[in-house]
């Protein structure tokens, strides 16, 4: 909402200054997001009055113009066509400054000489009007400076108005308010209305069908009317507030909405077919042509003004163009009416037509206010436009709306909501000040009857806030609350998710954060089968863009679209992880599974550092990381399955993760063509982990072990063992032994090639033997290792490397 | 005899000094003190010196051998010493090289801010909870007094699912899903991404909200500005300014925005405050009683307050960032300063 000061002190003697009341406003709840100047745009413009008009000897279009400011005669060239002795017009005099930063200076046009410039409102920037010279009125003296002659300039405060304050969508609210916080008195426009013998029942009439969408409509018609421009002062009230002037008669319509709240609406009433107006809602399919020159087909129940044949206006959102005013429109069936909010707001919504006269219906014009406005537009129109009341006006209120009354107010309630006490009489007055009707009913009790303006006020809670709001937020003290003890509840799963955050982090993983939405196609880049439960989407019925109209099923994705935005700003070498959710839809109107996802990408080199380390990442290297995750979370049965995979992951450089035989994930090298359909040129390997299932699989509880004293004794065997054979298969074998002294088995070495056949590896095991209670003797080790190493040949068939 | 023995001493330190490396010094010590040295013959030739010279002549022998060997000895222990500087000489690097191995990596400013907010709140006795981002209509308006077809709806464009199922707005409606479950007293915190369809330098589709709730008997409005001042002082320092102001949101009641004195200008007015000096850092309010009735707790037995706030706001002012947008790009090279 704009607020002007200068149309603000109509209603109110003001006496702070403009940033005093923002502060003042904003402190009670009405924020000031803004505070605007508005000024004129010229220097050196003079009201002044044309002498004498003659024509230009020497050109058709020029006339020759005698000026005077009062006190001097200036002979002027002009242009225009629309002036003659004695109209009064702004004079631009020599070294005036216009618009556009242009000085005046004196000038001979075809031979003839030139003082200054009359000018347009256009070139003033008052208005629009390029068509001819500005007239002025003419009382006004000559010699002043044009703005002050026109009381020019302004400050406006750009005012947000919360969704309960509809009374404040008006001059007048806004008065009320800065009345209530500075104790001055609020004036109130006078209405008098001329009205002629002509009763308006016998030119019209009303009719409302479907009263519960419109509990009230009035009218008032004025006869005769002339269009055509407001004066000044009307336009730059509405420019003020971010209205453009249009004519006359839509300017009052305008200026009393912004000024009283109740949008109105002015007929062309010829165009009225029968004369008279039904109130009905709309029927399937029908279109409608507003004033804003588009058609739309209505909704169906949309409320509609219609005359005795067709729809002339959607009911408190916009006009027809059927009935629109127009230059020679000669009577005026203006509407004043109150409009049911929610079916306001529905209408508004689906037709996307948010006008301002929409967005006061559909937060609650004052019921009782509704004549006042009707009354008050009639007045401006037959001033502004010379035209004639009709007697009387049409009112037809089938329900009536009814107002809150006797809301009940406790002064203890009041202390007890807002920790401290507040005094009778200060409740009284605050309360008072705002309208509100207070009964005193018993010690500390009051009955509360809220003015009908004030829709947002219906419980004591709300009085409560009144009170508070005006008592000053920053005169109640901070206290702290004597809370009762409470166990705190631990979600275990947030603290995991911390842990692994804090071990990625050491290992040189940063932490991203990608949008939870994707594009559709994202399964697509990643080849999923068609049958994956991933293409089964959360889909967003309104996105911003098509990249963002699903939620994602696969933190996979987003990670790949990371690594190749970075690798576009030349950042080559990545370790990325992020934590987030990944949503899986289910039945309609069910809402969707959301599983915590860890997920991580690595790229590039080893080290970020040119002069050392220059390896390529791989395979390894995410494992390790994980694997190191996963030793600090104490979890020893994981596993690393080659057979399951992902149909995006490289066949031969990928596995699915286990833990306690539970698959929690996988990991592996990005397929090169997904990364080549992705358009992306470098080699990559990322993982996802299930959090919720991971952290099932944690078991926290730690037993002690006792350290034996005693040496171990380490021998170390190559197997030689075909090439497709995994390592974890050999040592699952040597482990199945179970044997108790055999402390420790690792493999020490890879090797192939040279030496070799074709088709085999030679696998360096170290096994380490230790008793808890005494040393080995070689005698004791040597026949447990030569049995392990036996069984292991005849399971396997590997065969030992001299 | 005495005389040779002064003139060998004097010729064996000379010659001990001309001696650089170990094997000169070596090969004076066996030229003088060997089994066949000159100090050696002198004292084996004893037998020819006069007998009343003797006792003097050994004395003499035993002073110089023993002044030799210190000598020899001082000339070694000098020379190694030499040689191992000589050989930590040659291994000096170039200390300025940089280092190499793991650097770690780095928490996103928003997790970072999201972790202090907890920690703040953990110490009030706040627990953690969450609650689905694909909510319900209901929780996410209706039972948070915000009907169908009220204008506080236009408080927040909404990404819908379904004509029932959304994007949730907001983190509030996991206080309604609480409080279904929980009886008073409640302190709960909950953290989470939320959903609004807009774009630009200050909005992103999808933000970071951490929502705040506090019921128990003979809760105040009082206490919320207390519970507040106290986290935002944790927060912004201990010398921030704030302030609390009326404003409106329809699941509480009285509501209240808070400020603090803008952390750019100190309150002259600038760009990132908008010329007013205060900066919005969350809303808050007294629990509305239509929220309680929505949830079954007696509004005139138990009263409370929530508030929320959103992090990408606290991680752009702590870190002067300007574009929200950059916070969710992942450009490594934004993502290292923090």
């Amino acid at each position: 909402m704009l607020v002007s000061l200068k149309w603000l002190k109509d209603y109110i003697d003001l006496e702070l200054t403009a940033p005093q009341l923002a502060d003042r406003l904003t402190m009670a709840g009405l924020e000031v997001d803004e505070i605007k100047t508005i000024a004129h745009k010229f220097s050196g413009v003079v009201v002044a009055k044309i002498l004498s008009v003659r024509n230009h000897p020497g050109a058709d279009k020029l006339s020759l113009c005698d000026v005077t400011d009062g006190s001097q005669t200036y002979s002027v060239v002009c242009g225009a066509k629309n002036i003659k002795a004695g109209d009064v017009v702004p004079l631009a005099k020599i070294g005036a400054v216009i618009p556009g930063g242009y000085t005046i200076k004196a000038n001979v046009l075809r031979g003839e000489k030139s003082d200054g410039m009359l000018c347009s409102e256009a070139e003033l920037e008052i208005g629009d009007d390029t068509s001819g010279i500005m007239q002025l009125p003419i009382g006004l003296t000559l010699g002043t400076p044009l703005e002050s002659a026109l009381n020019l300039g302004d400050t406006v405060l750009d005012v947000s108005i919360t969704p309960n304050r509809s009374d404040c969508l008006s001059m007048i609210g806004m008065a009320r308010e800065v009345a209530a916080l500075t104790g001055k008195k609020i004036k109130m426009p006078v209405i008098t209305i001329k009205e002629s013998t002509e009763e308006i029942s016998s030119l019209s009439s009303v009719s409302i069908v479907d009263a519960d969408l419109c509990p009230r409509y009035s009218a008032r018609m004025i006869k005769n009317v002339k269009t055509g421009d407001s004066p000044i002062w009307m336009k730059t009230r509405l420019e003020a507030a971010g209205l453009r002037a249009i004519n006359n008669v839509v300017d009052v319509t305008n200026f009393v909405m912004l000024e009283m709240g109740q949008p109105l609406h002015a007929f062309d009433f010829r165009f009225l077919a029968e004369g008279r107006i039904v109130v009905r809602k709309s029927k399937v399919g029908e279109v409608f042509v507003s004033l804003d020159e588009k058609s739309r087909i209505l909704p169906e129940n949309t409320l509609l003004i219609c005359d005795g044949k067709k729809p002339v206006a959607i009911g408190g959102i916009m006009g027809g163009l059927n009935s629109e005013v127009k230059e020679d429109t000669d009577t005026i069936f203006l509407e004043s009416a109150y409009f049911s909010p929610s079916s306001i707001r529905r209408s508004s919504r689906h037709l996307a037509m948010p006008t301002d006269a929409a967005f006061r219906f559909e937060r609650g014009i004052d019921p009782e206010g509704v004549i006042r406005a009707l009354n008050r537009a009639a007045q401006l129109i037959a001033e502004l436009s010379g035209g004639s009341i009709c007697k009387n006006h049409l009112d037809e209120y089938p329900h009536k709306i009814t107002a809150i009354a006797n809301i009940p107010l406790r002064l203890d309630r009041i202390r007890e909501m807002i920790g401290t006490p507040i005094a009778n009489k200060d409740v009284m007055r605050i309360l008072k000040s705002i309208g509100m009707t207070v009964r005193q009913e018993g010690h500390g009790k009051y009955l509360v009857t809220p003015p009908t303006f004030r829709v947002d006020i219906e419980r004591e809670i709300d009085l409560i806030e009144e009170v508070v709001r005006l008592y000053g937020y920053d005169r109640v003290p901070t206290t702290l609350p004597a809370v009762s003890v409470t166990e705190m509840a631990v979600i275990p799963r947030l603290d995991l998710e911390e842990r692994i955050r804090q071990l990625l982090i050491g290992s040189g993983y940063s932490e991203i954060i990608s949008y939870s939405f994707t594009s559709p196609a994202s399964v697509e880049y990643l080849c999923l089968p068609e049958a994956d439960a991933r293409r089964n989407f959360v889909v967003i019925k309104n996105p911003l863009t098509e990249e963002q109209s699903v939620m994602r099923t696969t933190m996979a994705y987003g990670l790949l679209e990371t690594l190749k935005k970075n690798i576009n700003n030349a950042s080559f070498n990545l370790k990325i992880f992020e934590i987030g959710r990944i949503y899986q839809a289910r039945e309609a109107g069910e809402l969707p599974e959301e599983t915590n996802i860890l997920a991580g990408l690595l790229t590039g080199k080893t080290s970020d550092d040119l002069w050392g380390s220059k390896v390529n990442v791989d395979f390894y290297d995410l494992k390790g990381c994980l694997e190191n995750v996963f030793y600090d979370l104490k979890l020893d049965d994981c596993r690393y399955c080659a057979e399951i995979s992902e149909q995006f992951l490289h066949p031969g450089q990928s596995c699915g993760l286990y833990v306690n035989d539970t698959q929690i994930g996988y990991l592996g090298q990005v397929h090169p063509e997904v990364m080549q359909k992705m358009d992306i040129k470098t080699t990559a390997y990322l993982f996802e982990i299930n959090i919720d299932i991971l952290e099932k699989q944690i078991n926290r509880r730690i037993t002690y072990r006792e350290i034996s004293k005693f040496p171990a004794v380490t021998r170390d065997v190559a197997f030689v063992i075909p090439f497709s054979m995994e390592a974890k298969k050999m040592l699952e074998i040597v482990l199945s032994q179970r044997e108790d002294l055999l402390e420790n088995v690792v493999i020490f070495d890879i090797y192939f090639g040279k030496g070799l056949n074709e088709g085999v590896k030679s696998l360096g095991v170290r096994f380490s033997y230790r008793a808890i209670d005494r040393t080995l003797t070689d005698t004791e080790i040597n026949s447990i290792h030569d049995k392990i190493v036996h069984n292991t040949v005849r399971l396997t068939g590997a065969k030992i490397r001299a | 005899m005495i005389a040779d023995i002064q003139q060998l001493e004097k010729d064996a330190l000379a010659e001990l000094e001309n001696a650089r490396a170990e094997d000169s010094i070596l090969a004076v010590r066996t030229k003088y003190l060997g089994r066949k040295g000159l100090l050696t013959g002198l004292l084996r030739n004893i037998s020819q010196v006069p007998i009343d010279e003797k006792p003097l002549f050994g004395k003499r022998c035993n002073e110089v051998k023993e002044i030799l060997e210190t000598k020899i000895d001082e000339a070694l222990q000098l020379q190694t010493q030499g040689e191992k500087e000589e050989i930590l000489a040659r291994e000096k690097i170039d200390v300025t090289l940089p280092g190499r191995g793991i650097r770690s990596g780095r928490m996103h400013p928003v997790i970072q801010i999201r972790r202090k907010i907890c920690d703040i709140f953990a110490s009030f006795g706040f627990s953690v909870v969450e609650g689905p981002e694909v909510e319900l209509d209901y929780y996410n308006f209706e039972a948070l007094n915000i009907p169908k077809d009220h204008p506080a709806r236009d408080m927040q464009d909404t990404f819908y699912i379904e004509d029932n199922i959304v994007l949730r707005t907001h983190t509030s409606p996991v206080q309604v899903r609480i409080m279904e479950k929980v009886k008073p007293p409640v302190r709960i915190l909950c953290p989470g991404r939320v959903y609004r369809p807009d774009s630009d330098v200050s909005h992103t589709p999808m933000f970071h909200q951490i929502e705040g709730l506090l019921v128990d008997k003979g809760v105040s409005f009082a206490d919320l500005k207390g519970i507040l001042t106290a986290f935002l002082k944790k927060v912004f320092g201990d010398d921030t300014t704030l302030r609390f102001r009326p404003s409106f949101f329809p699941f509480t009641e009285p509501s209240a925005e808070v400020d603090i004195r803008c952390v750019i200008c100190q309150g002259k007015g600038c760009r990132v405050c908008g010329q007013s000096g205060w900066l919005e850092i969350l809303g808050s309010g007294m629990v509305d009683p239509a929220v309680f009735q929505n949830v079954g707790y007696d509004a005139e037995v138990y009263s409370g307050f929530a508030f929320g706030l959103g992090l990408e706001r606290i991680a752009m002012l702590k870190y002067g960032i300007t574009d929200i947008r950059l916070l969710f790009e992942n450009d490594i090279r934004f993502l290292k300063q923090f």
